[in-house]
């Protein structure tokens, strides 16, 4: 007998034509009754998520309007271009590329970051490399830490964990990138009367792993309902291209390669979604922690991060907070179904 | 009173309350009291290394130490003694 009999055989499962059917509907609804624009602009990385919501607005309302803005920079992996590019010659979209490196120059990003990274290295250089990491909320710990980990020219590598300005310093010059992508997709919105579309998968947009007004911001966002999982099985149904399904999740923020499981999350996203879904069906850490191949205790951990990681990035969902209802206008968040 | 409790109430009221002092128990979690987030917890170090002159060891970055006003009381004493 199975003991597991709390989690269904095919856990994390779709029916993917339906839901591709589902998506592509309300991307379209959601454009022609709660957005009345004619099309979707959205930053293409030769990730799943992107590509994976570039295919659905495709579907939803035709290659000819939508547009994908490539946005390197200094530190953008190699293969991230070209899988960008192979992304929208499959979909037929245009494609525009802009490489925001003068502008992250222009902020003084790259100074200020180096300058945060040194008050926790002192000898950082700006041929050194680095990333940050996040450490284990599975081990017994509760709080979430972070970590530099610097990388010299001459080949030693250091980890250190980051205390309050530090942290806070590298935080807010690394939101640069991601706010100056945005803003970059916006003026491409606007200058063709299109909406922006995000592309958060459900593990990102409920444990608030975007920037506000950065990756956070969109006027819709196709898949945000999914598990990453459930990403990756559209991806094969829509014949994505099979580089951009291999390809590791990657934040390809910094200049160490780095892994979304290093920076924000802690363990692999096939764990997480496992783990979450567990969580918001009322699933026992026991039954989640024999499909995910965890123990209990580990579960238990997780389940208590993603509370915590709720309440601390709830702030990001938040729109403006208003000192008294202004009751003639209304914040849809919701496709309609509708005219008017 | 515990040694150090009032200006650990006063610096958690000033910090993270704006001044209002919720009578929080010294046994509260001050995660599960959601008055707390990994962020608060640097700001917490920040202002127990200033104020009181010590150094707090990655080891020491635990709940026992940090997630309560009794057991950030007991820890600095420690740390102080």
């Amino acid at each position: 007998m199975n003991a597991n009999t709390s989690i269904p055989p095919h856990l994390l499962e779709i029916d993917c034509a339906k839901e591709l059917d589902q998506i592509s509907g309300a991307i379209r609804s959601a454009l022609g009754r709660n957005l009345h624009k004619r099309g979707l602009v959205l930053g293409i990385s030769g990730g799943i998520d992107s590509s994976v919501t570039a295919a659905l607005c495709v579907q939803g309302v035709g290659k000819d309007r939508v547009i994908g803005i490539q946005m390197p920079e200094r530190h953008s992996a190699e293969v991230t271009l070209g899988l960008s590019a192979l992304l929208a010659d499959h979909l037929g979209i245009r494609k525009i590329s802009v490489d925001i490196t003068p502008i992250l120059e222009a902020v003084g990003y790259y100074d200020k970051y180096d300058e945060a990274v040194r008050t926790a290295v002192p000898g950082y250089g700006r041929e050194w490399k680095s990333k940050i990491v996040v450490s284990d909320i599975t081990e017994d710990k509760a709080y979430t830490l972070f970590s530099v980990v610097v990388a010299s020219p001459d080949g030693g590598v250091m980890k250190k964990r980051l205390e309050l300005n530090s942290f806070l310093a590298i935080v807010a010059a690394t939101n640069f990138k991601q706010r100056i992508r945005k803003m970059l997709e916006y003026y491409y919105a606007d200058l063709h009367n299109f909406g922006v579309a995000g592309t958060p998968n459900r593990l990102e947009y409920d444990q608030g792993f975007f920037v506000k007004l950065g990756d956070g911001a969109a006027d819709i966002k196709p898949i945000a309902h999914l598990y990453k999982t459930q990403v990756y099985q559209l991806a094969r149904h829509m014949g994505i291209p099979e580089a951009i399904i291999n390809r590791p999740p990657t934040t390809d923020t910094y200049s160490l390669p780095q892994g979304q499981d290093e920076f924000f999350f802690s363990v692999p996203y096939e764990i997480m979604d496992i783990c979450l879904y567990g969580k918001n069906h009322g699933l026992s850490p026991e039954d989640v922690g024999h499909r995910a191949g965890l123990p209990p205790g580990r579960v238990s951990a997780i389940f208590q991060d993603i509370e915590r990681k709720r309440a601390a990035t709830r702030y990001l969902h938040l729109a403006p907070v208003l000192v008294t209802e202004v009751p003639e206008i209304v914040c849809d968040s919701i496709v309609k179904k509708d005219l008017g | 009173m515990m040694e150090h409790e009032h200006e650990i109430r006063k610096f958690i009221a000033e910090k993270f309350l704006f001044g209002e002092d919720n009578k929080l128990p010294s046994d509260a979690s001050l995660l599960e009291a959601g008055i707390i987030d990994s962020t608060g917890v640097l700001e917490l170090i920040s202002y127990l290394e200033e104020q009181f002159k010590i150094k707090v060891d990655d080891d020491e970055l635990v709940p026992e130490n940090l997630d309560t006003i009794a057991g950030v009381c007991k820890f600095l004493s420690k740390k102080t003694a």
